[in-house]
């Protein structure tokens, strides 16, 4: 495809890895930067995706090409009082504390106090050897499922959230990752690289916050990986209130094991441009995996969310529920495949996606698959697209409430389903509320 | 099955048709050849050879120099050994009428097929009030009921007539819904169609009996480029019936049609189609290439209904659609896809909601079975202005072995939000606990197979007309053979 833009932003990546890596002295005989080698060795030569990638049909990236971006590793550091990283967090619940500020490590915001044992609750960055050691398998390679976006992030990632769970350990509290993002003198590119191993019969639940610091023009582009061996339970909340002017694109990648139970939530608020992509391989059997997700978007946001269900062996589960809620110009964007290989007889997947449309001028693509290869399997998919039951805000009007708020009481309950299986009980009261205030502050 | 019931009246059809349609399969019947091969030349020497008028081959002329632009789509799930264009006979067609061929010439296999599928030409005598214009190869030999037709002003001819007896009606509607420029295979039938049908109903007039073309691969290394048109006029109705059989072939065999509809302010279309070209042998080898685009344009309060039971050709690539333009227009697809072996089919439709308050509903069954591929791949969009469009859309799969793949890929895009749109997919393998059932009431699991695979698809059949529901329940159960146990 021809695009003026794309040798020359990929030729700044190239010469800002450069610039990074002229900075790092001793770092750069490191594990690490060899990986960040690595990657950029492989972005020279791969492209953006365009509207003509199936997978990128609806989005396009073009906004995010134009823009240039200084890796947050080149920009001036700055460091936000605990006040002001205070008021981003959610609370009312106990949790651990992991604070990034354009995607580096704030050990002075952070809170890790009482992590026991082999656990390992930190930063990429400041990973000594012997832990690097435990978890080198799962970050080196640069998969097929990498776009150009992933693999940037791998060439900048110099710090993320590390959780690290051996056998049998139960985490006693949440975890919430913060990354605060923006700054007020130059548009930043932030590159988090999360990795989440949990041992088997460990137990966690991990919350990640996506925040602005100003509300300003940046790019968050993180990658996430999680394993979970056999018997794990991981719930994994990935809130996203970014900015309304930034760019967010994250891939998570989840890998299973044997009768592991995943719950991953995605939650969309903030963002002009957001893609999410969620990549689940059931690698074993007897797995169960529950993909959440919920999208309000309005203005001119645009709001993409991809998954993809790998049932490779036998005898799984999975069950996906995403619904989307568009007001304004915004555009809402769902994509979900599920794949049953030819191995994975009595899978039973299933997956439903309903959106509903509140402007005129708000669009929504739906785009539900199901590649099937195995004959013992029960999958189902179904979409829906509508606009509020009319009949119901009728009711509610007649019991005398404003039409405003009865719009959000339908349309909170219209999200409830996704909410309601939230196991934190302050969190969900808090997320419930948002979502309350989100569309309360629109003029319908 | 049919012969008792076999009435004087019908000889007259027996006598015209079967002695195309019959058996003869492999006919030693004089043609008019080309060399193999595409260029203007060929395309000029085709459109003279069919005695057109200038503007006809200048048009097929810059459908030409535009697929020469275009690239072979990949897009579609189904993996196939890629087309020679050059070295396809573009055009052949018979001197005279073939001669009746004695039965003992003909491949036991494939009489014993049509053995089981009960002859459908009986059937259609059985079933009586349906015309039938047999084509032959590519060129139509012989049109029945053509006058109780002509008497209520209903056009149905093949398109090489209607290109010179009615220049005004095709000059005005060909192209008019898939253009020349729509896609790789539209392009090339659009320069190459030898010929096809074409129906013209007058404004108000009900057609009073299924129309239906029997289509034949006859001629070794001839693509078929079929090209049909049916324009509905106001307040018209027409139902149409397709159908089509090919011999065992070796080689692969292109077919790439074009069926346009049109069904002006008030008018009914009803298309009904059953597939079963050669699909090829039990290892996957020969079969036909179907790469067909049809599409429908309804105008206000009319209504396009497409119905099809797909169980032939190697490779399937199919999406019958409506554009709904029209205020109050109903777009319906009816399908049923069974593919056995080595089959690949990627079907579906596109439900485009232009108009008011349109309406469409979608029921797609598919059926795996052996090694095939079975995908369904459908858009439903709401433009901006299809105030309360309404959709529907139903995708079962079912899986008869553990080698087979189905495959659902729906797009939906609304930009209305008063649209509703509802789409849901279930994919399973035949419910075991039937399957004993029936073998409990002495049903051989077989037969137990067929009638539940037949009550997976009902919803479909009965959307056919009479006559192809028998047929295509029969076609059902021959497709499936030897797919369970």
């Amino acid at each position: 495809m021809a695009n003026s833009n794309k040798p020359n932003i990929k030729d700044k990546y190239i010469k800002d890895f450069e610039l990074f890596e002229s900075k790092l002295n001793g770092q750069s005989k490191s594990y690490l930067h060899s990986l960040r080698k690595t990657a950029i060795e492989k972005f020279k030569s791969a492209e953006f995706p365009t509207l003509k990638d199936e997978e990128w049909r609806y989005t396009n990236v073009k906004p995010i090409l134009q823009s240039e971006f200084i890796p947050a590793a080149n920009a001036g550091e700055i460091t936000p009082s605990a006040g002001e990283a205070e008021k981003h967090l959610y609370t009312g619940f106990d949790y651990y504390k992991l604070v990034f500020v354009n995607g580096i490590f704030q050990p002075a915001l952070s809170d890790i106090d009482g992590i026991t044992g082999n656990a390992i609750v930190s930063n990429l960055g400041s990973l000594k050897e012997p832990e690097l050691q435990k978890l080198k398998t799962h970050m080196e390679s640069i998969g097929d499922s990498d776009n150009a976006f992933n693999i940037l992030n791998k060439a900048f990632s110099v710090d993320g959230a590390v959780i690290f769970l051996p056998d049998n350990f139960i985490l006693d509290k949440p975890v919430q990752i913060l990354y605060l993002t923006g700054n007020e003198k130059s548009e930043i590119l932030s590159s988090p690289r999360n990795l989440i191993v949990a041992g088997k019969n460990s137990q966690a639940k991990i919350i990640i916050n996506y925040q602005p610091l100003f509300d300003v023009k940046y790019f968050t582009n993180v990658v996430t990986d999680v394993f979970t061996d056999e018997n794990a339970i991981i719930d994994f909340y990935k809130i996203q209130n970014e900015s309304e002017k930034a760019f967010h694109i994250d891939k998570i990648d989840i890998t299973q094991k044997g009768k592991s139970v995943v719950s991953n939530f995605s939650l969309s608020f903030g963002g002009a441009l957001v893609r999410n992509d969620i990549n689940v391989l059931l690698d074993d059997e007897y797995i169960e995996n529950h993909l959440y997700g919920l999208y309000l978007a309005t203005g001119t946001q645009h709001v993409d969310n991809h998954t993809f269900i790998d049932h490779a062996k036998p005898n799984c589960e999975s069950n996906e529920l995403y619904k989307g809620i568009l007001d304004e110009k915004a555009r809402g964007i769902f994509s979900g495949k599920i794949l049953v290989r030819k191995d994975a007889q009595k899978t039973n997947a299933f997956q439903s996606n309903k959106s509903v449309l509140l402007s005129d001028s708000a669009t929504v693509d739906a785009k539900p698959q199901l590649e099937i290869y195995a004959d013992d399997v029960k999958c189902s998919h179904g979409a829906t697209v509508g606009q509020l039951d009319m009949t119901a805000y009728f009711y509610i009007l007649s019991r005398g409430i404003p039409a405003d708020l009865a719009k959000s009481m339908l349309i909170r309950a219209f999200a409830n389903d996704v909410i309601e299986p939230i196991k934190i009980a302050a969190l969900k009261e808090q997320l419930n509320h948002q979502i309350l205030q989100h569309l309360h502050s629109k003029d319908f | 099955m049919a012969e008792e019931y076999k009435s004087d009246d019908m000889k007259v059809v027996e006598d015209l048709t079967s002695s195309e349609y019959k058996w003869g399969f492999v006919t030693d019947i004089e043609e008019i050849k080309f060399p193999k091969g595409l260029n203007e030349d060929i395309i000029k020497k085709l459109s003279e050879v069919k005695n057109e008028p200038g503007w006809m081959t200048e048009w097929r002329l810059k459908a030409y120099r535009h697929w020469l632009k275009m690239e072979e789509p990949k897009w579609p799930k189904v993996k196939y050994d890629e087309v020679d264009f050059q070295d396809i006979i573009y055009y052949s067609a018979p001197k005279k009428k073939p001669q009746y061929e004695s039965l003992d010439e003909v491949d036991p296999q494939l009489l014993e097929t049509f053995e089981k599928l009960g002859i459908p030409l009986e059937e259609q005598k059985l079933l009586a009030g349906v015309a039938v214009d047999a084509v032959f190869d590519s060129v139509s030999v012989a049109t029945t009921f053509k006058e109780t037709l002509a008497e209520k002003g209903i056009i149905f001819c093949s398109m090489s007539e209607a290109i010179q007896n009615h220049p005004d009606l095709v000059k005005k509607y060909l192209g008019s819904v898939v253009p020349y420029t729509d896609n790789f295979y539209a392009a090339l039938n659009s320069a190459v169609f030898s010929d096809g049908s074409f129906v013209y109903i007058p404004k108000g007039v009900r057609c009073p009996m299924e129309l239906s073309t029997y289509f034949r691969i006859n001629a070794m290394n001839t693509g078929q480029f079929e090209r049909t048109l049916i324009v509905a006029d106001e307040g018209s109705y027409v139902s149409y019936l397709e159908g089509c059989t090919a011999p065992m072939r070796d080689e692969n065999q292109l077919h790439a049609a074009v069926v346009e509809l049109i069904a002006l302010d008030n008018a009914e279309i009803k298309y009904s189609t059953v597939q079963n070209w050669y699909p090829g042998d039990k290892e996957g080898k020969g079969g036909i290439y179907n790469f067909v685009t049809k599409r429908g344009l309804c105008k206000t309060n009319a209504k396009i209904s497409w119905t099809q039971v797909e169980t032939g050709s190697a490779v399937t690539w199919k999406y019958p659609s409506c554009i709904l333009q029209g205020d109050n227009s109903i777009g319906e697809f009816y399908s049923v896809a069974v593919t056995n072996n080595f089959q690949q089919a990627d079907t579906g439709t596109k439900m485009i909601h232009i108009g008011k308050n349109t309406r469409s509903t979608i029921v797609s069954k598919g059926i795996s079975a052996g090694r095939s591929d079975n995908s369904y791949r459908g858009l439903v969009k709401i433009s901006k202005n299809a105030e309360n469009a309404r959709n529907f859309s139903q995708c079962d799969s079912m899986l008869l072995s553990d080698t087979c793949g189905a495959h659902t890929f729906p797009y939906i895009e609304v930009e209305n939000k008063s649209a509703v749109v509802e789409h849901e997919a279930t994919t399973s393998k035949v419910n075991e606990e039937q399957i004993f059932y029936l073998n409990q009431r002495g049903i051989s699991t077989e037969d137990a197979v067929n009638m539940i695979v037949n009550g997976f698809c009902k919803e479909v059949f009965k959307e056919l007309p009479m006559e192809f529901a028998v047929e295509a329940q029969k076609l059902l159960a021959i497709s499936l053979e030897g797919s369970v146990g």
